[in-house]
């Protein structure tokens, strides 16, 4: 048997009872930890050794209700799943433990996870099928299939995305990448017949998936593998496939890209720029574009560098191309 | 000392709106005897918006840029964080879906190109760090940056999806980067710690998102102002366009004047090696360098 190690470990917890706290407060707690323990078993620790009136969720204590999920040094983590030696080897020895989201704390470490549920809601997260109530054979899934999921279907709706994407952060109409995923799970799903719906609401301008700023930290916060960036591009895919994708500075960005290779092997950065706002609205980028000019940061037209063996990419656009805007 | 010889992916951006990146980094690589040859034909790589719109196109295209580093033999060198993640994410797919890789191959091979696989693809910052090493390179420093205080900016396509990252690029905790912090060490700079430094500059949704693209760069440029920090350095252009250029809708957008030189990566790199500043294209940054 593995002999068992031991540490001393300080952990800083967030506190806060919306009801009686004007402001949250950081406990300081020493303690030693052996290498087994997860974090779920640190907050047990504190409640039933320390101080009874700390506050957080759990449930299942086996990595599948999600209802655990925090933060440890501005990582999202299920408590229940998270080793504390790990932790250590990534941040050292002193521990900052605080709700998925400190502006939505009622008290310590459960949060309202009301703005969580209503995006989930929003794109209609259950399949809609117009299925015989009483059939007499199942609905065949194939493999072939059901690997369109692309594993969207693990989401355990702990939050770890939601509350780690920084667009949602700023912009709260954003609908945000575990509500994307779900949207995917369901419009991937070949039973289902609200796709296009689907679809039309990740579509909206300002709250769909064309505000993803795409920084990853969903993907990276994700404790069940379940990849929302992947689906976010997917859905950006299914949105063009689809012949849905409207005329707007979004869409014009991303089809921007294919002219510019097309012309020139490389991105043209300030015909993207025109491309994808239009004659007029690219006015608004003149203050910075001067101020790029002046510094020799702006490529002429004629001046345009192009890739050598421009011909193969000409011709690998023509016969790999998939969709037309 | 071994010779080092990659394939450099200058990417767009270093041909265009920040020549001094392309400038500053076969400045160092000469100054520290890192061959590098400039893969000429490579396409753009998609930045992750081709992505959006076609995906088999994408992956054709990033593929036939990495066969050129394969035909010469090289580990193909990024000096851009999305160029890395998107021709990192096509091996990585490519590697470990044969049938994926059989399709884009058939079309490659209409050009007389095909896809083996034999190159590996990282960025410039860890194969200064892995390959050549730190040691090696503090050696090297002529001027020592020890008055500087330097808030380094990860960017998130060398850190995130660290699945990916591990497997082709640095391999670091995407939740405590540490490699551009040992790099200003070992230029004998003062490394700044601040919570910005591994999180999104927001220029991916520059356009279509505005607002939310400034308070991301607002949020970083004050940030590491507010720790202190006499300039920043990063590993990607697309942040340093957006952290030098557009301080002004940032300042705007958080509400509070935010303003802060930001230097490349190899440009800081040079600056501690004794390159000039025009051989490191300093004049070129918007918010101006006024310290060298």
């Amino acid at each position: 048997m593995d002999e068992i190690k031991s540490q001393q470990v300080t952990f800083k917890l967030f506190r806060f009872n919306q009801e009686t706290d004007y402001l949250p407060y950081y406990n300081t707690y020493v303690l030693d930890i052996t290498h087994e323990e997860v974090i779920l078993d640190v907050l047990n620790r504190i409640k039933w050794d320390h101080d009874g009136s700390l506050s957080y969720r759990r449930s299942c204590r086996h990595g599948i209700c999600g209802i655990c999920s925090i933060k440890v040094n501005g990582k999202a983590i299920l408590a229940c799943k998270s080793r504390l030696f790990d932790l250590i080897e990534v941040f050292g020895t002193e521990l900052t433990i605080e709700p998925l989201s400190t502006k939505r704390a009622l008290k310590d470490l459960i949060i309202d996870k009301e703005d969580f549920w209503n995006k989930h809601e929003q794109v209609t997260p259950f399949l809609v099928s117009d299925i015989d109530e009483n059939p007499t054979l199942e609905t065949l899934v194939v493999p072939h299939d059901a690997e369109k999921l692309l594993e969207a279907d693990y989401c355990i709706q702990c939050g770890a995305c939601h509350y780690s994407c920084p667009a949602l952060e700023i912009n709260d109409r954003f609908i945000g990448p575990a509500a994307f995923a779900a949207a995917f799970r369901f419009a991937a799903d070949v039973r289902d017949d609200a796709s296009l719906e689907r679809l039309h609401v990740v579509n909206e301008e300002a709250e769909g998936v064309w505000d993803c700023v795409k920084c990853m930290e969903c993907a990276e916060a994700c404790p069940k593998d379940v990849n929302p960036i992947e689906k976010i591009t997917k859905l950006h895919n299914m949105i063009f496939q689809a012949g849905i994708a409207k005329d707007n500075v979004a869409t014009r960005h991303a089809v921007g890209f294919a002219h510019s290779i097309q012309k020139h092997g490389l991105l043209d950065e300030g015909e993207l720029v025109r491309y994808s706002e239009g004659n007029i609205g690219v006015l608004k980028h003149m203050p910075e574009a001067f101020e790029m000019w002046k510094n020799g940061k702006i490529v002429m037209p004629w001046n345009m560098p192009k890739s050598k063996n421009l011909d193969e990419v000409k011709k690998l656009m023509k016969s790999s191309s998939t969709v037309k805007f | 000392m071994e010779k080092f010889r990659y394939a450099l992916y200058t990417g767009c951006t270093a041909r265009e709106s920040t020549p001094e990146l392309l400038k500053s980094t076969l400045a160092i690589a000469d100054k520290l005897g890192i061959e590098l040859v400039l893969l000429d034909e490579a396409s753009c790589c998609g930045a992750s918006h081709l992505q959006d719109y076609d995906d088999m196109l994408s992956l054709v295209l990033n593929a036939r840029n990495i066969c050129y580093a394969e035909k010469l033999g090289l580990t193909m060198v990024t000096i851009c964080n999305t160029c890395q993640l998107n021709t990192a994410m096509t091996k990585h797919r490519l590697d470990t879906n044969p049938e994926l890789k059989a399709k884009v191959n058939e079309k490659l091979a209409e050009v007389g190109l095909e896809y083996k696989g034999t190159s590996e693809v990282t960025h410039f910052l860890y194969a200064i760090i892995q390959d050549y090493g730190l040691e090696n390179l503090s050696k090297k420093v002529s001027v020592p940056l020890s008055k500087f205080n330097i808030a380094p900016f990860y960017g998130c396509h060398n850190i995130r999806p660290s699945e990916l990252q591990n497997l082709s690029n640095g391999g670091e905790n995407p939740y405590n980067p540490t490699s551009l912090d040992d790099l200003i060490i070992a230029c004998g700079g003062n490394n700044v710690d601040y919570d910005a430094k591994n999180k999104c500059c927001g220029f991916h949704a520059e356009l279509q998102s505005p607002r939310t693209a400034a308070v991301l760069t607002g949020n970083a440029l004050s940030g590491a102002i507010d720790a202190n920090a006499d300039w920043m350095v990063t590993p990607c252009p697309l942040c340093h366009l957006k952290l030098d250029v557009q301080h002004h809708s940032a300042s705007k957008a958080i509400g509070r004047e935010v303003k802060l030189p930001v230097l490349h990566m190899p440009q800081m790199v040079g600056l501690a090696l004794g390159c000039t500043p025009a051989e490191l294209g300093l004049q070129h940054h918007v918010t101006k360098v006024n310290f060298v």
